[in-house]
């Protein structure tokens, strides 16, 4: 063989597999793979979907394969109907869980020219969370203020509103959800003026003297 | 030869320290075997279950250092149930009651219980070196006991373990006349560290080289580290987040200064994007950079940091480096050997950065590059046979493509011609595993032209049986193979048993090996162990024509193990 003269294969079994239906599976390769209706694909001796591990980032290889019948039904989200493989990609079990422990999100300040991320796994609870926002954007410092959390620059007096974009879309106020509910739908965060944040805040009684601690989670 | 005496004999053998040529030289004569057996130090047994520790015992009563390994490769990757084997302990209580001066230990996918290490902590008084890889099994109790006892301990190097981190003061068990230590790297451990004890260890191990710290330690104290340790050459920060307004940032900044041995940078694991400019100081002198488990960097932050280290020999990253950093590597790094390519999103459900057009900058920009790891969205036969011929030194590669069975998106075409102009060219390749749509063909190029190949793993890839059996008939150094999912059956598996006893061991899972074909290969080749894993279905014993879910055959020497789980069956 000689890969420099780029040689195209000659007609083979290769050839034959029918490219555009093999594409898009994670069957098990062969002949058999492209079924007459050139619908999904199932391997030789196990059906695709058997091979499929949907514990997405569990360390116990012992499940059992659930609910296989679900995901022979449920409707592939991704343009590529790429679905888990057990084992693949080809990753050590302790570098899969160090990367998906992770839930970075960015941090955009109103009115500050960049952004940062933080990792919510690192955290607790809400005070952990907005005690490292405060070092982050360090002239900063929160306040507990009746009900809500807000972060005041001292700098020049504007208070910050936390706020986050959730799963769905919607920009919420930070603290109202339980703090583990609250990591797992927070796509990222926002520490919006004050006077923008109209409209997030629930209804407030007016200022009084004292502050109301907030049971935290 | 046999005009000299063992004591002349013997110190020309102290110069012979590689494995392979220790082994050839015993082989030589029976004088020969008894003198490399009585003078040999250090052992290596790639498979723990080929021997036992009573014969190693028995042979090489010099034993100092001994390296393990356990669970077959793909254990890895989920593919190996937990309690498949692999433990540590039957070894330490052999080696404990005999007269063996244990002094180095390094493990590699082994089940290390508490009691193993306790009883290792007591037993030989010598001991030096724990080097644990992706094992599991023991606690921090169990690092505790290593602290506590081994009076002379050097290196306690701790990579990608399990670890059940009990946050207690396992650091604070090495004892004050404990200054020994060389190497510490606990980077895998998740739970608190007492710090005080930590600096105090570091004050006083002045011939400290190597220190990796897990995440729990926070800047504030790494900064206090490197204040007491300037000689270090290897650095793994834990959490990397100063406040750069911060006397304590300052402080690191002239510290870093006066490292001037730092050659290998690590960790990260959380960071300031802010504060890397500190870093750059040390950059020049690197020649290995593990960001790999830094997702907190951006592509720019990396390739920023990156343009800093003209020296770098390794490199390993994260896939959001993307084409263009990789090219930035390219340009700035040409001493690189060795590159791996990590994807950001492990479970694959994303898209990885990296496409092949990475991998050809980096080929043509460093054409001393010989191992290589590329987690890549897309690979064309093109680019790889660029890569083979601006690369022909590759000792090592392993390219994984995200889907596993994509063609070349270009051409539609299997990526055989790709790989095969990488085994025709890297005459020297050791070690390769495939991946993308794969035809027999690949396989057919791959027993042609890989003569010096010893490991190959292959997945979702060939046709038929010829597949298989063109690697096993061609490739005459082939010493580990590991198949999943694909379609290669008994006849591939039965046509020359005798090639496995060349072999450490083979591993078929999701292929078509049926336990009949299984249990006549057990039949004709005593000297294999072959281990059926079973662990979902019922085994049905009179199901010959059944193919198995996975199979592990290895070449032994001490018959079948006595400690197989109940879902292991060994013919």
């Amino acid at each position: 063989m000689s890969p420099e003269n780029g040689k195209i294969l000659p007609e083979n079994d290769a050839a034959d597999l029918n490219f555009e239906a093999t594409e898009l599976t994670l069957g098990l390769p062969g002949k058999s793979r492209v079924t007459s209706d050139g619908g999904a694909k199932l391997g030789n001796k196990r059906g695709f979907f058997e091979t499929v591990d949907l514990n997405f980032g569990d360390k116990d290889c012992g499940q059992s394969q659930i609910d296989v019948q679900e995901a022979a039904n449920s409707p592939v989200s991704n343009d590529e109907h790429r679905v888990q493989v057990e084992g693949w990609p080809p990753v050590r079990g302790f570098r899969k869980n160090a990367m998906t422990s992770c839930k970075y999100v960015k941090v955009a300040v109103d009115g500050a020219p960049y952004l940062r991320k933080v990792d919510l796994e690192m955290y607790d609870s809400y005070q952990q969370l907005l005690s490292s926002l405060e070092q982050m954007f360090s002239c900063f410092t929160i306040r507990n203020y009746l009900n809500e959390k807000k972060i005041i620059d001292h700098m020049n007096g504007i208070e910050y509103v936390p706020t986050y974009e959730d799963k769905d879309g919607d920009w919420m106020l930070v603290g109202d959800v339980p703090w583990q509910m609250f990591v797992e739908s927070c796509k990222r965060l926002r520490l919006k003026k004050s006077s923008e944040a109209i409209g997030l805040a629930p209804r407030t009684p007016p200022k009084c003297a004292s502050t109301t601690e907030r049971s935290l989670n | 030869m046999n005009y000299f005496p063992d004591e002349v004999l013997e110190p020309v053998f102290d110069f012979i320290t590689s494995h392979k040529d220790r082994n050839s030289v015993s082989l030589v004569c029976k004088s020969w075997f008894k003198i490399e057996r009585y003078s040999r130090q250090r052992v290596f047994i790639g498979n723990c279950y080929s021997t036992c520790p009573e014969r190693l015992i028995a042979r090489f009563p010099g034993l100092k250092s001994l390296t393990l390994k356990g669970k077959p490769h793909f254990a890895d990757f989920n593919l190996v149930p937990h309690d498949w084997g692999g433990f540590l302990y039957p070894w330490i209580e052999a080696l404990a009651k005999s007269r063996i001066g244990l002094e180095e230990l390094r493990l590699k996918r082994m089940v290390v219980s508490d009691e193993s290490l306790e009883l290792l902590s007591k037993s030989f008084v010598n001991f030096k070196s724990l080097v644990l890889v992706s094992c599991e099994g023991f606690t921090t109790d169990g690092l505790a006991a290593i602290a506590a006892n081994c009076r002379f301990l050097r290196e306690l190097d701790l990579q990608e373990n399990e670890v059940d981190d009990h946050r207690g003061h396992w650091l604070s068990c090495f004892p004050e006349s404990c200054t020994s230590l060389v190497s510490l790297n606990f980077a895998c451990l998740k739970g608190e560290i007492n710090l005080g004890a930590l600096e105090r260890l570091v004050a006083r191990s002045p011939n400290l080289k190597s220190l990796r710290l897990n995440r729990a330690v926070p800047f504030d104290t790494l900064e206090k580290l490197l204040m007491q340790a300037p000689q270090l050459l290897d650095l793994g920060t834990g959490s990397y987040v100063p406040d750069p307004s911060s006397e304590a940032y300052n402080r690191l900044k002239s510290a870093i200064q006066r490292c001037k041995s730092i050659r290998s940078l690590s960790g990260f694991l959380e960071v300031n994007p802010r504060c890397m400019s500190a870093i750059y100081p040390i950059c020049a002198n690197l020649t290995f950079l593990n960001l790999s488990y830094a997702p907190g960097l951006s592509g720019n932050e990396l390739t920023k940091l990156i343009q800093h280290c003209r020296k770098l020999q390794r490199l390993w990253i994260l896939d959001y480096i993307g084409d263009k950093g990789l090219g930035v590597v390219a340009s700035t790094c040409k001493e690189l050997q060795e590159l791996r390519v990590f994807p950001t999103d492990p479970l694959g459900a994303g898209n990885a950065a990296v496409t092949e057009e990475g991998l050809v900058l980096i080929s043509a920009g460093c054409p001393k590059l010989n191992s290589l790891l590329y987690f890549c969205q897309q690979m064309t036969n093109a680019a790889l046979i660029t890569v083979a011929k601006n690369c022909p030194n590759f000792i090592c590669f392993r390219l994984c493509i995200l889907d596993p069975i994509k063609p070349d998106p270009v051409t539609n075409r299997p990526l055989d011609e790709g790989f095969g102009a990488i085994v025709e060219s890297c005459e020297g390749l050791k070690r390769l595993s495939l991946s993308g749509l794969l035809s027999d063909q690949v396989f057919l190029y791959i027993g042609m032209y890989a003569k010096q190949l010893e490991m190959l793993s292959i997945a979702f890839a060939g046709d038929s049986d010829e597949g298989m059996l063109y690697v096993l008939n061609g490739c005459k150094k082939l010493r580990k193979l590991e198949i999943r999912d694909s379609p290669f059956g008994n006849a591939a598996l039965l046509e020359d048993v005798g090639k496995y006893e060349t072999m450490r061991s083979l591993w078929m899972s999701s292929c078509e090996v049926t336990l009949g074909g299984c249990k006549t290969l057990a039949e004709k080749m005593p000297s294999l162990s072959v281990e059926i894993i079973n662990e979902s279905q019922q085994m049905e014993f009179s199901l010959d024509d059944r193919t198995v879910d996975k199979m592990y055959l290895y070449r032994t020497l001490v018959g079948h193990r006595k400690d197989a789980p109940e879902f292991v069956w060994i013919l």
